[in-house]
């Protein structure tokens, strides 16, 4: 069976877009999940922390939802959710590499953000007053997810204006 | 609007009227009670420890009644009694307690006994109910367990694993006949057994049947089974019954649990009052309390002491060494946002009040980044309606939470208004898919998802201006200090450098190109930008490692102060969060409409697509309200304050009443 080189755009454009999505859902599932079971053990020592911690639970889950928003973005560029998905071989390589900062800072700022929102889990569980800081140790690290999606979006609309 | 101007007080008064000026004072919490007095030969501090434990003491018991009586009276507390925030309890009220005090910590007391009888009561029926399992496979026994044998036999009364027949059971014990063997019971998993056999034989046939795994009844009633389970059962009834009583007479002083919250509140406050006067100087007839208060309380507080008690009140400024506790003060605009900076740190020594400059930002800079008028309209709703109904009731620290969101949430609206998003793209899908028309509110500014460099070029010039602002404001509050030098060196070269650079990239063409803005500026400014850029930076070079006394260091450092150049630049793209954010909102809301939509027309297609874009919506609301919150106060704590902020006051904490359900409130006729 042959081929036709040209008609691969799409694969590469859908696996940038898949990507972005798969790898970023899964730093925020691990992040959300190591985050959670910190904030269960406060809750187990005191319920009424509860608002608190789910907030800094929640921090790492930011990464997923940059990564929907860029699946989500390049789809509707390539044509999947509708009109004409015709994309050459190398628009569809572009898009796919512009999908790959959030893809891969996506899954790896989730994972150290957790890590960062289990600490200042432990600030709350001794000291809820420091909420305030607290908040903004994982908040530190969610920067680099932030200038990830930026990068990737102006990317993914830079590639369809070319 | 700013840092509260502190006073030292100290009130020096009668030793009689000590009991009604502390709560007093209490009631009125303005006064921080700070002990600089030392001991001597005629002023003493009483020790209340004794007191304040047994206080401490009452409140754990009036607290653990009323946690055994909610339990069990099964009261609805709604979500939104939050909002009501504490009783309102009169003085008198507060006094004639005195009355019930003693019998509201017996009923206090007869709850937690009554709801240890009730735990005891439940582990008794838990081992009544073992001994009854253990009993059922032996119930058509008709001798005791504990039966041993006659004069001439011996009994063994007890279980093999397994199942066994009476036949095999027979088997193995063959060789010890006569004997007699009883299968009172069996299952798969063990099998009761009876055997009488002859009392010589009685140790070879116990052998035998302990190779056989055979055991003894873990319990041995003198009664024969079935009767001893009857006896049982009702020992259970009777214990079920005690339950049924000791709960109902725990329901029953229901109608105490006002009583009861307000001994824990009461008992909190006398707590407090020991606390305070552990640390009074006391002679044998007056005693002297010492503290700080907020300069407008003075003339209100001194007034009425003068005019009930005979009292000395002396006022003073505090002198420049001292720690004084920071109280902020703010209009209603502003006010909302004191805890956060109150969370940051409060305003150290000579710091400005920063509350009211990080407010205008703080809106703004949540509005931009939630940016949809639907989710906007929605906070405000919720947040008005709070405010509305609770408002006259509802504690300060709540109020501020829901003015807070309320203005948030009227920013949110305005900048949903300008990038055309309301609930995503909501009307556009509603409108194409059911009525095969579509209608879009256009943006009244422009729509970030289509110009994305637009609104990034918008956020980072939003960015300079806030960090501008910082800078200005450490350029205000050092030449409030008089320290010009530093004003000069710290901030104005820096200014300078800034915004030169900033001039000098705006006539790159290559920028201009980049952020898609079209600007002609003439030549002799950007000359000017560049001779002044240069002279700033040599400012800076020389004059920032100033404290350096060598030469080559204080070069050094200098430079690397300079460097410090790359840390605005940090600064700015940091702002870019503002564009992912806001389209982060705006793509999800449409991800949602999209979905919605799929379910198409007909019957079932309007219902699927409510649901969804409710759940939905309120899903990406919460989402993105949470990660506005949290980007915009990582906005003014890193990069707003971190150009002009350092902190490191402490908190005015005056005694108060640290109640959890009353607030008492004084007379107004009582005032004067």
């Amino acid at each position: 069976m042959k081929i036709d080189m040209n008609s691969l755009g799409i694969v590469f454009a859908l696996l940038g877009a898949v990507l972005a999505a798969l790898l970023s859902g899964m730093g925020s599932a691990k992040g959300v999940g190591l985050a959670g079971q910190a904030a269960a053990g406060v809750v187990t020592e005191d319920p009424s922390k509860f608002g608190k911690v789910l907030i800094l639970q929640l921090l790492p889950g930011t990464q997923g939802i940059y990564g929907l928003l860029i699946a989500f973005v390049t789809l509707s560029q390539i044509g999947i959710l509708g009109g004409s998905s015709d994309i050459e071989l190398w628009k569809g390589l572009l898009y796919c590499a512009a999908c790959l900062p959030m893809a891969f800072v996506g899954y790896f700022s989730a994972v150290a953000q957790a890590k960062a929102s289990v600490s200042s889990i432990g600030i709350i569980a001794k000291k809820p007053e420091q909420f305030g800081k607290a908040m903004i140790f994982p908040a530190m690290v969610e920067t680099y997810a932030i200038l990830a999606l930026l990068i990737s979006i102006l990317a993914i609309f830079g590639v369809a204006g070319l | 609007m700013a840092v509260l101007h502190m006073q030292r007080i100290l009130i020096c008064a009668l030793r009689r009227d000590r009991k009604a000026i502390l709560e007093l004072l209490q009631r009125r919490g303005v006064i921080e009670v700070n002990d600089v007095l030392t001991e001597d030969s005629v002023f003493h501090k009483t020790d209340s420890s004794m007191m304040k434990g047994s206080l401490t003491k009452t409140v754990t018991v009036a607290k653990e009644a009323i946690e055994i009586l909610s339990a069990h009276s099964n009261e609805k507390t709604s979500m939104l009694s939050v909002l009501n925030g504490l009783k309102v309890a009169t003085t008198e009220d507060y006094n004639s307690f005195t009355v019930k005090y003693h019998s509201t910590i017996k009923i206090a007391n007869r709850i937690i006994t009554l709801s240890k009888q009730i735990a005891e009561s439940k582990a008794e029926i838990l081992k009544l109910e073992t001994q009854m399992e253990i009993l059922t496979p032996w119930l058509s026994l008709d001798i005791p367990l504990n039966f041993e044998g006659t004069k001439y036999t011996k009994s063994f009364i007890g279980t093999l694993p397994k199942l066994w027949t009476m036949d095999s059971v027979y088997e193995k014990l063959a060789d010890y006949l006569p004997l007699d063997v009883n299968v009172i019971s069996s299952s798969k998993d063990q099998t009761c057994i009876f055997v009488l056999c002859q009392k010589d034989k009685a140790d070879k046939v116990f052998e035998t049947l302990r190779g056989m795994e055979f055991s003894l009844p873990s319990i041995a009633p003198e009664l024969i089974p079935s009767i001893q389970l009857k006896y049982l059962e009702a020992e259970k009834v009777k214990l079920e019954l005690e339950i049924e009583a000791s709960v109902a007479e725990i329901i029953s002083y229901k109608e105490y649990k006002e009583d009861l919250c307000f001994l824990q509140d009461y008992d909190t406050m006398r707590e407090e009052k020991y606390e305070v006067l552990s640390r009074l100087c006391q002679s044998k007839n007056v005693f002297v309390i010492t503290g700080y208060i907020p300069e407008k309380e003075v003339v209100s507080l001194s007034d009425y002491l003068n005019n009930n008690y005979e009292v000395s009140i002396e006022i003073e400024d505090p002198s420049e060494e001292e720690e004084v506790p920071v109280l902020l003060h703010n209009n209603v605009f502003s006010q909302p946002l004191e805890g956060v900076v109150a969370s940051y740190s409060p305003p150290g020594k000579g710091e400005i009040d920063p509350t009211t400059m990080m407010s205008l930002f703080y809106y703004l800079l949540f509005g931009i980044m939630l940016s949809d008028a639907g989710y906007g309209f929605l906070i405000v709703a919720a947040c008005g309606f709070g405010l509305l109904k609770f408002g006259r009731k509802m504690e300060q620290s709540t109020k501020n939470t829901l003015l807070m969101f309320l203005f948030c949430g009227i920013s949110t609206v305005f900048w949903g208004v300008m990038f055309g998003s309301y609930f995503g793209d909501i009307i556009d899908v509603v409108s194409e898919t059911y009525f095969n028309h579509k209608i879009t509110i256009p943006a009244l500014w422009f729509l970030p998802m289509n110009q994305p460099m637009r609104m990034l070029t918008f956020s980072m010039a939003l960015g300079i201006i806030h960090l501008l602002t910082g800078l200005s404001i450490k350029l205000y509050q050092q030449l409030k200090q008089k320290d010009y030098k530093s004003a000069l060196y710290d901030v104005v070269f820096w200014l300078v450098l800034l915004i030169s650079c900033i001039v000098i990239l705006l006539s790159m063409p290559m920028i201009t190109n980049l952020l898609g803005v079209s600007l002609a500026i003439p030549a002799v400014i950007v000359n000017t930008s560049n001779i002044l850029a240069i002279l700033s930076s040599i400012g800076i070079i020389l004059t920032n490692g100033r404290e350096s006394r060598n030469p080559f260091k204080r070069f050094l450092k200098g430079l690397y102060a300079f460097y410090g150049i790359s840390g605005y630049l940090s600064d700015v793209l940091s702002y870019s969060r503002l564009l992912a954010l806001g389209l982060a909102t705006g793509v999800i809301g449409m991800v949602i409409n999209k979905m919605a939509a799929m379910a198409g027309k007909g019957i079932v297609g309007p219902l699927v697509f409510t649901i969804i874009v409710i759940g939905g919506h309120m899903l990406n609301l919460a989402i993105n309200a949470l990660g506005a919150y949290v980007h915009t106060n990582r906005l003014q704590y890193v990069e707003f304050f971190g150009k002009f902020y350092e902190g490191g006051g402490r908190t005015f904490n005056p005694f108060k009443m640290k109640t959890k359900y009353y607030k008492i409130k004084e007379k107004i006729k009582n005032e004067n």
